[in-house]
């Protein structure tokens, strides 16, 4: 939080100052209100001086004018401050996020890096706000009031000196007593969540298994356990208004009784013993106000926290200073012993894996769920590093080629097709901003998308929908890939790219590849039909190299490749094409 | 209009509590009488006080301990207001969640298939929750807020009519300039939420798909659009934050010159004392204290309004799924399947999920007890319709469908739909540990069991390779586990508790072809002397199916059995054919 918290003075010192401190003259107007009021009744009504009473009215008038002024100027300090401070953290937060490796966004997961990038920094602003305007105002009255008493007479004002440090630790005390359980609902709210979650989505498998009584049952006991926690939570900040009520009320007696003994004396006057009620009476205000703000600053805090560690998360990921590597070298990508394994995953997701890759070849790798095909692609643009042994591109190690030169030579079609909110040109324009329409076009034709574009009133500055969710899965696929074209890139790579097309278009795609003469091309899938005519097939069984050659080669010699294909082509008489 | 009919079914779930309600109104009225009642006896008590020698103490030690006496009464009776008022509003609220997920439960699948879960859930979950703050806020403060306004006029009139006319058409003042504030800042927080939306949604798309932003090199340009909306998300926040943080000045200042303005009067009438009427200086301290408590209440009220206005349409919309129709109940004299023989019978079967579009028309088929019967064609022919129908998760539109001879409409649907085993290519797990999801439908189910139905689906050795093996809690749904072991997992469940009758819908798309070969032999002996009912996109797996239901657009185009459909040379015989034709 502290780090944080140089955001805010680094670049808005003067309004992080001026904000409280004009809030404190604010309090300090309000501070002389009793005094006047004391004045009023001793001055003006003790001698029957009507003339004195309104000027001291027109005093109360002027104190109130002079303390709009004032906190008026430090809402818009406050504001600016918090305002500011939101958009540079902001800032500073989404450039680290575009610093983060894949690693690095593995562990600390997207959809947390949402919150901390929406929610969580909202809550910040509002805690900045709040405290610039009110955490000092609010004590500052407190020990102001008591001070101001400590003027008016010294052994009443004791009392104060007493009540004080009792009502702070009530207040404190209740706090941090509900906190836990308040964190405690929150838990019970998420089960709560889940479970309806559940039943939605699963509604069928609900149904179909006739589960319907047993969760609802289920869900009124989780409903009942919430409901016990909210109680008790309620039943201590219960506490809070009645307790102070009835703390100030007594030091107000005790005051009171003591101001009269003093009057008695003489060493007191009547409206002094009135000043000294309102001053009290002030206190029990400002102390109520207190407490919900450190609630709202507890919840900033936290949600500071949490920007903070995003922010000293992460190791990112180096680069060298190579650009171009050898000209002419033969292989575009050699695998030399490569092993990797994902932090915090038990066994390795590839163990020692070596091939290389001719430049202009086609390369298909193929396996069994979770036996390591993405991932071995995902070394080449170096999204992640082997954990031993190293990866040529042109012949020089990945690791010794700048970041952009190394992933500008490479064209990524990824699982998952998104396209981003903006015209299918400004998409195909991602590797290449300035490729022109017919290099588009070229790249879409390959990718069998024209009649997408064909369709489309505006052609290339139809507009894409966030996530590009206005086409279809299979469109979507398409124009990724013909994106991962745009620009000729050395090497492209479709991780299981083709897999909502269907076989003819699959088919086209591949034998458009080819003309690709100088791109080597990694195609991985699951489907044997997809890489049989690839000039170097990797079949992958648990994260080894269970054979590597070609379709003839791999058929004769590896059995893992055998049964892949012979699981997807079993026809009568056991014919193969 | 629409909030009244919310307040009458809010007032419906109160209703139980309605003896509560009434402690609760009577504790109120009380609290703010004893806290009002306090600096009257203040005042009374500094009149006592004039000056050295003229002090009654006597006098004054009885009032003060009336003070405490009053004090302590009343902070008690506040206490136990604020308990009540919590469990109130946590009681409704749990009763209307509870309600809530009931329905959900009852949801004719109709609704839910095209209603979205996000908003459902944030009905059940957020809405209420934000109903139960309402409504806590609303007990606790507008009732006690007007009972005090009330009862700190009827006070004041007691003390001096005058004043308490100057601190009436005062107050309002700083309602109206709330008002005004609140009016002028709606357009700036409606700019500013609309720029956080803009930031939201480029966040949520660059960040959700970082791996592709970096595999581009496209972060700078990421970073220059995200600092040109935030540049804009800053300067419209600082207008709306700034101007809506007028209002606590200008209300306190209003206040001010209440209390200026009873000071004022209060001090006149102090000293024209004896004349005609006019009041004691204790008095005025008195009025001092209430014109700070009177414009107290006001500003409360008016955010309590709004958070009332909010807490309703919360209500409304948990009240909106609420009354969602439920799925028309069984009939009294419904017929229980037991021991399905698995004879199931379509005649002229039609349905459409929209009434305009028919998607299945004419259908029938007459499938004998233990027939293995697939179904093929391509997307959206309604082969899974028909798997919905026959669940009853939908109900056909004309026609009828009848299981041993039974209108299947006429069977309890719990024990028509425990009579069949289902697996679906959509796998959902339930978070819980592996067992839990294994024995969902057979809870009494035995270790043995449970383990020879998970070798039976190839699941064991996935299983016993987790952390806790069958105890291992997973997330929900599935949480890290792969797709292929889900429905590893849904295949056992099915192997455990062997219903009469199974459908596999893509049972084991997801599951790598050299697995699902060996499954296949488990499904085989599992289906045998059952009537099944498969679909499959991998025309291999279906082959010795005793009868191929080929269809397209809604009807059976052909029907036979595989080398009857091949030698027929048609659609299934092309369909057949082209998964080989790239080989070729």
């Amino acid at each position: 939080m502290r780090k944080l918290l140089k955001y805010l003075t680094k670049n808005y010192m003067k309004e992080t100052v001026l904000a409280p401190l004009f809030k404190c003259i604010e309090a300090v107007f309000e501070l002389f209100v009793p005094l006047v009021v004391a004045g009023i009744i001793d001055g003006g009504i003790g001698s029957g001086d009507k003339g004195y009473v309104i000027k001291m009215c027109i005093v109360l008038v002027g104190l109130g004018l002079a303390g709009l002024a004032f906190s008026i100027t430090a809402q818009f300090f406050a504001a600016k401050a918090a305002t500011g401070f939101a958009k540079t953290v902001g800032n500073a937060l989404f450039r680290h996020i575009q610093t983060l490796s894949h690693t690095d966004l593995d562990t600390l997961g997207t959809s947390t890096l949402i919150t901390r990038m929406t929610s969580d920094l909202n809550q910040t602003q509002t805690g900045v706000n709040m405290t610039l305007r009110l955490l000092l105002r609010s004590p500052f009255i407190v020990f102001g009031a008591m001070i101001m008493a400590f003027t008016i007479d010294v052994d009443s004002a004791l009392i104060f000196a007493a009540a004080i440090p009792v009502l702070s630790v009530v207040v404190f005390g209740i706090m941090l007593a509900g906190m836990p359980l308040y964190g405690k609902v929150r838990t019970g709210l998420d089960r709560l969540l889940s479970r309806t979650r559940e039943n939605l989505n699963g509604s069928r498998v609900v149904r179909a298994f006739c589960i319907e009584d047993k969760e609802t049952s289920a869900f009124r006991a989780e409903n009942d356990v919430l409901t016990a926690d909210q109680l008790t939570a309620g039943r201590i900040s219960a506490l809070m208004n009645p307790l102070t009520f009835a703390l100030i009320n007594l030091a107000i007696i005790v005051l009171i009784w003591v101001g009269a003994l003093r009057v008695d004396s003489g060493i007191l006057t009547q409206g002094q013993v009135v000043a000294l009620y309102n001053y009290m009476s002030q206190i029990l205000v400002e102390l109520i106000k207190l407490a919900s703000l450190i609630i709202t600053i507890t919840k900033a805090a936290a949600c500071g926290k949490r920007i903070q560690s995003v922010l000293e998360s992460g190791e990112g990921m180096t680069g060298g200073t190579e650009t171009d590597g050898f000209t002419g070298y033969k292989y575009a990508v050699e695998f030399r012993n490569v092993s990797l394994k994902y932090s915090n995953a038990g066994d390795e997701s590839l163990s020692g894996i070596s091939f290389t890759a001719e430049k202009g070849s086609v390369i298909g790798i193929i396996g069994g769920t979770g036996s390591g095909k993405s991932s071995l692609v995902n070394l080449i643009p170096r999204f992640y590093d082997p954990t031993s042994g190293d990866i040529y591109i042109n012949g020089i190690n990945a690791k010794d080629y700048t970041l952009d030169a190394l992933r500008s030579k490479i064209g990524v079609v990824p699982q998952k097709a998104v396209l981003f909110k903006g015209t299918i040109r400004e998409n195909m324009q991602w590797r290449d901003g300035n490729a022109s329409d017919e290099e588009i076009m070229h790249a879409i034709e390959i990718a069998q998308a024209k009649d997408i574009i064909d369709k489309k009133k505006h052609g290339l500055d139809c507009e894409v929908a966030q996530g590009g969710s206005n086409f279809s899965g299979g469109q979507r696929q398409r124009l990724t890939i013909a994106r991962a074209i745009v620009g000729s890139p050395e090497i492209l790579i479709l991780d299981d790219s083709a897999s909502a097309l269907d076989f003819a278009t699959d088919a086209a795609l591949r034998k458009a590849l080819r003309s690709l003469e100088n791109t080597t091309v990694f195609i991985v899938s699951q489907r044997t039909g997809s890489i049989m005519h690839a000039d170097k097939i990797i079949v992958l069984d648990d994260g080894q190299a269970a054979g590597i050659g070609t379709h003839s080669e791999l058929l004769e010699s590896c059995p893992v490749y055998r049964e892949i294909y012979e699981s997807q082509f079993r026809r009568e008489g056991g014919e193969t094409a | 209009m629409k909030n009244k009919s919310t307040l009458r079914k809010v007032l419906r779930y109160i209703k139980r509590y309605i003896l509560l309600m009434i402690l609760s109104m009577l504790l109120a009225a009380l609290t703010v009488a004893g806290s009002l009642y306090i600096p009257i006896i203040i005042g009374r008590t500094i009149d006592l006080i004039i000056s050295a020698g003229k002090v009654d103490l006597a006098a004054i030690s009885g009032l003060l301990l009336q003070t405490g006496a009053v004090a302590g009464v009343t902070a008690l009776l506040q206490w136990l207001m604020n308990a009540i008022n919590n469990r109130i509003a946590f009681d409704v609220v749990r009763d209307i969640r509870n309600d809530a997920f009931r329905k959900i439960e009852e949801l004719p699948l109709s609704y839910l298939d095209t209603a979205s879960t996000g908003d459902i859930v944030s009905r059940v979950i957020s809405d209420a929750d934000q109903f139960a703050d309402g409504l806590l806020l609303g007990f606790s403060q507008l009732f006690t807020g007007i009972v005090t306004i009330l009862g700190t006029l009827v006070f004041m009139l007691m003390l001096d009519a005058w004043i308490t006319l100057a601190v009436v058409v005062l107050t309002p003042v700083s309602l109206l300039v709330a008002r005004f504030i609140s009016g002028k800042t709606y357009s700036m927080f409606r700019l500013r939420s609309e720029t956080l939306g803009e930031q939201t949604s480029l966040i949520d798309e660059i960040i959700g798909n970082e791996k592709t932003v970096k595999a581009f090199c496209r972060e700078d340009e990421s970073i220059e659009k995200f600092e040109e909306i935030n540049e804009r998300l800053e300067k419209c926040s600082l207008r709306a934050t700034f101007f809506s943080s007028l209002t606590n000045p200008t209300t306190r200042f209003v206040n001010s010159m209440v209390y200026a303005a009873v000071a004022l009067f209060g001090a006149l009438a102090v000293i024209d004392r004896g004349a005609s009427g006019g009041i004691t200086v204790g008095e005025l301290s008195c009025f001092l204290s209430y014109a700070n408590q009177y414009t107290k209440p006001f500003n409360e009220i008016s955010g309590v309004v709004t958070e009332l206005q909010n807490a309703f349409a919360c209500a409304a919309r948990l009240f909106e799924l609420i009354e969602e129709p439920s799925e028309q109940p069984d009939p009294q004299d419904a017929y229980v399947l037991t021991d399905a023989k698995g004879a199931v019978k379509a005649e002229n079967v039609s349905f459409s999920y929209v009434p305009d579009r028919k998607l299945i028309e004419n259908f029938s088929i007459d499938i004998k007890p233990g027939q293995k019967t697939a179904i093929v064609g391509p997307t959206g022919c309604g082969k899974t319709t028909f798997i919905n129908l026959l669940m009853r998760f939908y109900d056909v539109t004309g026609g009828c469908i009848s299981a041993d001879g039974h209108d299947i409409r006429q069977i309890t649907r719990k024990s028509l739909r425990s009579s069949y085993g289902m697996v679906l290519q959509e796998t959902r797990l339930i978070s819980g540990t592996i067992r839990d999801n294994i024995i969902m439908g057979k809870p009494d189910a035995t270790e043995e069991e449970v383990v020879s139905a998970a070798k039976a689906s190839h699941a064991h050795s996935f299983i016993k390779r987790l952390p806790q093996g069958y105890d291992t809690v997973i997330g929900e749904d599935g949480g890290s586990l792969s797709q292929g072991q889900k429905q590893l997992l849904c295949i056992t469940r099915i192997m455990l508790c062997r219903p009469p009758m199974l459908i596999l819908d893509e049972a084991t798309s997801s599951i790598d072809t050299r697995t699902e070969l060996k499954i296949q032999d488990a499904f085989a002996k599992l289906m045998k002397g059952r009537t099944s009912f498969i679909v499959a996109h991998r025309l291999s797996t279906i082959r010795d199916a005793d009868v191929i239901l080929v269809m397209n657009n809604g009807s059976i185009i052909e029907q036979g059995t595989h080398d009857e459909l091949l030698a027929r040379g048609g659609f299934y015989a092309s369909l057949y054919n082209s998964q080989f034709d790239s080989v070729s």
